[in-house]
């Protein structure tokens, strides 16, 4: 079951992903995107790592995708230009992979490993990921960490107000 | 301290909004409870009458050349005695925005308004009122004014008989 | 096989009973929050149709029902159509793990109150607050329409960066029960609501939340006397009841969260859990509703700045703080 699972999650990520890289319009191609992380959260869940997977869904589809919106939006990157051919053959590929989706995720719901139903042979629990991270991995957490601190830092520098009387 | 301030300017309309929730509304629930309009209310347009009963307008355009949407209409008719009076009358209540502009336009008191607001109506053509429909009995406001005994041509008293008013003038005497 | 077919029937009857009841707040929640409104404003509000206007929500839904559904020219049609689903889809997939109820046993079988108690309960209810923002950013970007637009562009930032304090917020919440499962948070606070133990990050929770859920204070994604009425300026009928009721099936959602972190969950004395957890949720639709009859809306900067400066450090120093005390307290 699970390996069905897997594979069928397989399929719609890749079809998501190749969707994404061939649509004309960014928007387009973040919807798409955003597809292939569900299906790649439900995957990591699938593999018993629910911690991983919410994060897939709140930083990447929930926080980094949104900025890219936010930027294609902003530029008005997005041409308006007239659709070709008719709405529903545009779409037929993602209402196909989310309703795949969805079947998906109500199947896993079912045999969720929490409930004991199924067992994987594998379960990261939230407690053991904070562990492993702050001991075994605390120092490749802390320079990741000071990297994004020199990125903000830098974020700071770049956008903090000229002083007066001086030009770009 | 600006935060106390902050703080307490944040939470102060808290208290004064769950002091109106439990007050008694001030709404006037219309269908079952009416509000009566001061007398002046400037509802439904009328047509009075002369304390002696004859019709006041003399169709003399005034009131529908005052009225900003153009919603008065007339005809004017001449009665043998050289009276004149509106053959037809007609008031486009759907489009009467109730001004009172032409009862301060009229000169013989003849169009007023009346504190009467419920006269909506859901067919546009029923709230075109004729001259049947504005025509009242009654005086209106002024119950003592009759245009014809301050000026006018001679229907109450002989020209220039009434008291508060000069003869006419003869234009010949003018010449130098 | 049986068994798995138990549980789905039990899943299924669970997830209409809460579909049921959450769908009827939410309408009834329309009609409270008009009224008391109106009752703040020394008004009465609908009070026609029905007993006291109890009818009302019936006459939003067949008036909804029955308008034009329109879509602007050069709108990207699809993403026009899907967009409002999305957002009340995400706000009524937020209740498959609040639990509202101790386990209750019927035939002899232990059935969990809850539809799903997944062990991060707490971040599937992020995932899904994130994926509500794709509704309103969609929504907005294909109306084609500037005013839609800017109301889009406002909500994705309001709604990222408050995510952000939102999310700290609860930092204290999850120590204390030392699980992201919301049946855990709410066993945890058996003997203390979790409001007593940590009250800033409950201040700090009740503010983000206002601005993730566009509520009055925060509500300039739609601000009426600025772009209209925002993201959903472009849509009519049906579609834009739907963000209407997306937004009060959120306002149910945030009522059961506040409950779950904050008031304790189920848990009271006399009455019954369920009539419990129902009652703090309303009260806390309330507050919401009251807050929304109380203050004026803030600029769409000041927001950002509020957020950024003050509410995210404060959060940060909360998490330290309620973490160093219950170290010292443990030890
Ligand atoms: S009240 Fe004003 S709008 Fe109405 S008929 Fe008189 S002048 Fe015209
Ligand atoms: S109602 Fe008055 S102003 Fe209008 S035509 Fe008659 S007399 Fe003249």
């Amino acid at each position: 079951m699970t390996t069905v699972l897997f594979y069928i999650l397989g399929f719609i990520l890749l079809a998501a992903t190749l969707m994404c890289i061939t649509r004309r319009n960014p928007v387009h191609a973040v919807i798409y995107l955003v597809a292939g992380f569900f299906a790649l959260a439900l995957m990591f869940y699938l593999l018993g790592a629910p911690l991983v997977a919410a994060w897939e869904v709140i930083v990447y589809a929930g926080a980094i995708m949104v900025l890219f919106l936010f930027i294609i939006m902003m530029l008005g990157l997005a041409p308006q230009e007239v659709p070709e051919g008719p709405g529903w053959q545009r779409w037929l590929p993602l209402v196909l992979l989310s309703a795949s989706l969805m079947a998906c995720s109500l199947l896993i719901i079912l045999q969720d490993p929490a409930a004991g139903q199924e067992i994987p042979d594998f379960y990261l629990a939230p407690q053991a990921l904070g562990e492993a991270l702050f001991s075994r991995y605390a120092m490749a957490v802390e320079m990741v960490s000071f990297q994004l601190l020199f990125a903000t830092i830098g974020a700071f520098l770049l956008g903090r107000p000229l002083p007066k009387g001086e030009d770009q | 301290m600006n935060l106390w301030r902050d703080i307490k300017g944040t939470l102060q309309p808290f208290w004064v909004t769950l002091g109106y929730l439990f007050k008694k509304p001030v709404t006037i629930q219309y269908p079952e409870e009416k509000r009566t309009p001061p007398p002046r209310y400037r509802a439904r347009i009328v047509l009075t009458c002369n304390p002696d009963g004859s019709e006041r307008c003399v169709a003399c355009q005034l009131c529908s050349a005052a009225c900003p949407v153009n919603c008065i209409s007339m005809q004017a008719a001449e009665a043998a005695d050289g009276r004149r009076y509106a053959a037809w009358f007609r008031i486009n209540f759907s489009r009467c925005i109730f001004c009172g502009l032409c009862t301060e336009a009229c000169p013989t008191m003849a169009i007023q308004t009346t504190p009467d607001y419920e006269i909506c109506n859901r067919d546009v053509l029923k709230l075109v009122h004729e001259k049947e429909d504005l025509l009242i009995d009654g005086c209106g406001k002024d119950t003592e004014y009759n245009f014809y005994e301050h000026s006018g041509i001679g229907v109450v008293n002989e020209r220039g008989g009434n008291e508060d008013e000069y003869g006419p003038v003869d234009p010949k005497s003018l010449l130098p | 096989m049986n068994d798995l077919l138990i549980s789905l029937v039990l899943i299924l009857v669970k997830l209409g009973l809460i579909l049921g009841v959450v769908l009827t707040m939410a309408a009834y929640l329309v009609l409270a929050e008009r009224k008391i409104l109106g009752r703040m404003q020394l008004r009465y509000g609908p009070n026609r149709i029905g007993p006291g206007g109890m009818m009302q929500p019936l006459c939003d839904v067949i008036k909804l029902l029955t308008k034009e559904d329109f879509v602007p020219d050069r709108a990207d049609k699809w993403i026009f159509l899907f967009a409002p689903g999305l957002t009340a889809l995400a706000a009524l997939l937020s209740f498959a793990v609040v639990p509202f109820s101790p386990p209750v046993t019927l035939f002899g079988r232990e059935i969990p109150m809850v539809v799903c108690d997944l062990n991060i309960g707490l971040l599937y209810i992020f995932g899904l607050s994130s994926l509500a923002v794709y509704g309103v950013v969609l929504g907005g970007w294909a109306s084609n329409s500037k005013y839609s637009l800017l109301g889009a562009l406002r909500g994705l930032a309001q709604l990222v960066s408050y995510e952000l304090a939102l999310g700290l917020a609860l930092v204290p919440v999850v120590m204390s029960a030392k699980s992201f499962s919301l049946n855990a948070i709410v066993m945890a606070q058996a003997d203390w609501p979790n409001l007593l133990r940590h009250p800033l990050a409950f201040i700090i929770f009740m503010i983000s939340i206002t601005a993730e859920s566009k509520r009055t204070p925060f509500d300039m994604p739609e601000a009426e006397n600025e772009i209209v009425a925002g993201y959903h300026t472009e849509y009519s009928g049906m579609r834009f009841g739907l963000f209407f009721v997306g937004e009060y099936i959120n306002l149910v959602v945030i009522g059961a969260m506040t409950t779950v972190f904050f008031l304790g969950g189920w848990h009271g004395p006399f009455l019954p859990p369920v009539v419990w957890f129902i009652l703090k949720v309303l009260f806390v639709a309330f507050l919401f509703i009251w807050a929304r009859g109380s203050m004026p809306r803030p600029r769409y900067d000041q927001l950002m700045h509020f957020g950024w400066k003050v509410l995210i450090p404060l959060a940060l120093l909360n998490v330290v703080l309620s973490g160093a005390i219950s170290l010292a307290v443990n030890s």
